[in-house]
């Protein structure tokens, strides 16, 4: 496990900088912990030039600007200005709220690569209704701004039981907006979606209509949009490659300057992430116990040690293992082979029976008073 | 799509290529995305200015390289070039 000198470390290539968990919208959804509100100290500006750059000389080069929602912080663009000059290849992951066509132009001077907008519905009483803000107009009205000064402009929609009957109209509404890209995320279960996951998770014959229609879409607009379809992963039977294999490609600095090797991965137990006031990247990504302790397969239980595919999977999501299982070393209960399949299928049911039901319990927005 | 030997090539400003010190090696960047390229790709990829169509792409190249014989593996390349996006022609 820890420390092994046989495996090779990679450097990372992706950067994840989340500069703020603060947001105006409250997506029930939200992949940011639970008591993201606890962890509200932020690093200086300072601390995020000196992590840029170390990362940079390590190999990172996709920087994505993350939260929360980045523009609340007001040294965004010294920061979008930092990073190009070190060479990344910077994005913008914004609500789009509060985006401004001044602050748009502001920061393609700056060497802002491009931006990524998200949309909740293709209807304005359902987008403002899951982002807990009035916000659908605007949104549109962002997405347009990113495409009329160049950039490639990339929507994403994360797609639940609430907008998955929306499919065609959300795919209309990217090609009217000229979308370059277009990431459809069927919500992962981490965060808020896993306390909201009864009400979420869409059917599985609601999952297959609607990927039917993407794929034909695809087809379709293949020569203009690119589409990214992120799949639900628990109507899979073998689990996800989690971050590309932990430690090897992916480094998330959350707010308060902790170094994650995946977003969600504070909510893992005794891993003692360090953070970056204390060490260098270089220090955390090659020596921290935390870097080190799922990379390779060493670490690895029955039936993952005896699989064949265990170097194209590592075992799947160790988040997702710890959430469902309580046992971060579990096989990710996805996998068909996993000895708590069951808890999937559980899942699966238990949303099924709420999706039938009359009498749901609401969806918890994310904001401080809920948790 | 094809290459159209009488336009003019030039890189496609929605994609940025580099080079990259860690990995050395040119790199192709784009949203969530990126492509590493062997030497002789990001030697036609260079030549993608704007400034050139095909024949001199090729007559170019053959020159820096002190070669001949290359337009048929340039117009390969191309064309996968053109299909991904990375190129584009008016």
């Amino acid at each position: 496990m820890a420390g092994s000198n046989k495996i090779k470390i990679t450097p990372p290539r992706w950067l994840l900088a989340e500069l703020t968990y603060k947001c105006p919208l409250q997506c029930p959804y939200c992949s940011n912990p639970l008591d993201y509100n606890q962890h509200s100290n932020e690093i200086s500006t300072e601390d995020w030039k000196r992590v840029l750059s170390e990362a940079r000389k390590m190999g990172a080069v996709q920087l994505g600007f993350s939260g929360g929602e980045p523009l609340t912080r007001s040294d965004l663009p010294e920061l979008v200005e930092h990073a190009r000059e070190l060479g990344y290849y910077s994005n913008l992951i914004t609500s789009g709220y509060g985006l401004t066509e001044e602050k748009i132009l502001q920061l393609k001077e700056a060497g802002l690569d491009h931006i990524q907008v998200s949309i909740q519905a293709s209807s304005q009483d359902l987008n403002d209704h899951i982002a807990g803000t009035e916000s659908f107009h605007s949104k549109k009205e962002v997405a347009r701004l990113v495409k009329k000064h160049g950039y490639p402009m990339v929507l994403c929609v994360v797609i639940h039981r609430e907008n998955i009957h929306q499919m065609p109209e959300i795919l209309a509404m990217a090609e009217e907006l000229g979308a370059d890209y277009l990431e459809l995320a069927n919500t992962q279960y981490y965060g808020w979606a896993h306390a909201n996951r009864d009400l979420l998770m869409p059917t599985k014959e609601q999952y297959e209509k609607a990927e039917k229609i993407a794929q034909d879409f695809k087809e379709k607009v293949a020569d203009k949009m690119k589409i990214y379809y992120v799949i639900p992963d628990f109507h899979e039977s073998r689990p996800k490659a989690c971050m590309n294999g932990w430690g090897t490609t992916f480094l998330t600095i959350a707010p308060d300057g902790v170094a994650l090797p995946c977003h969600s991965a504070r909510e893992l137990p005794d891993l003692n992430c360090p953070n970056v006031n204390d060490y260098s990247i270089a220090e955390i990504w090659n020596e921290s116990k935390a870097f080190n302790f799922f990379r390779g397969t060493e670490w690895m239980k029955e039936p993952c040690v005896s699989c064949d595919e265990k170097d194209k999977d590592f075992g799947g999501c160790r988040c997702q293992a710890y959430l469902l299982t309580g046992d971060m070393y579990a096989t990710d209960p996805v996998c068909s082979k996993s000895p708590d399949n069951n808890v999937i299928q559980e899942a699966i049911a238990s949303a099924r029976a709420s999706a039938l039901s009359n009498d749901e319990k609401p969806l918890i927005f994310r904001n401080s008073k809920n948790y | 799509m094809s290459i159209n030997p009488e336009e003019k090539i030039q890189f496609s400003p929605m994609h940025r290529l580099q080079w990259e010190e860690a990995q050395q090696k040119d790199v192709i960047l784009y949203p969530e995305g990126m492509v590493e390229l062997n030497q002789s790709s990001a030697e036609i990829l260079k030549m993608c200015d704007g400034s050139r169509a095909l024949d001199k792409i090729v007559s170019d190249l053959e020159e820096k390289f002190s070669t001949t014989g290359l337009k048929n593996d340039i117009i390969a390349f191309l064309d996968v070039a053109l299909k991904n996006g990375w190129i584009k022609q008016n």
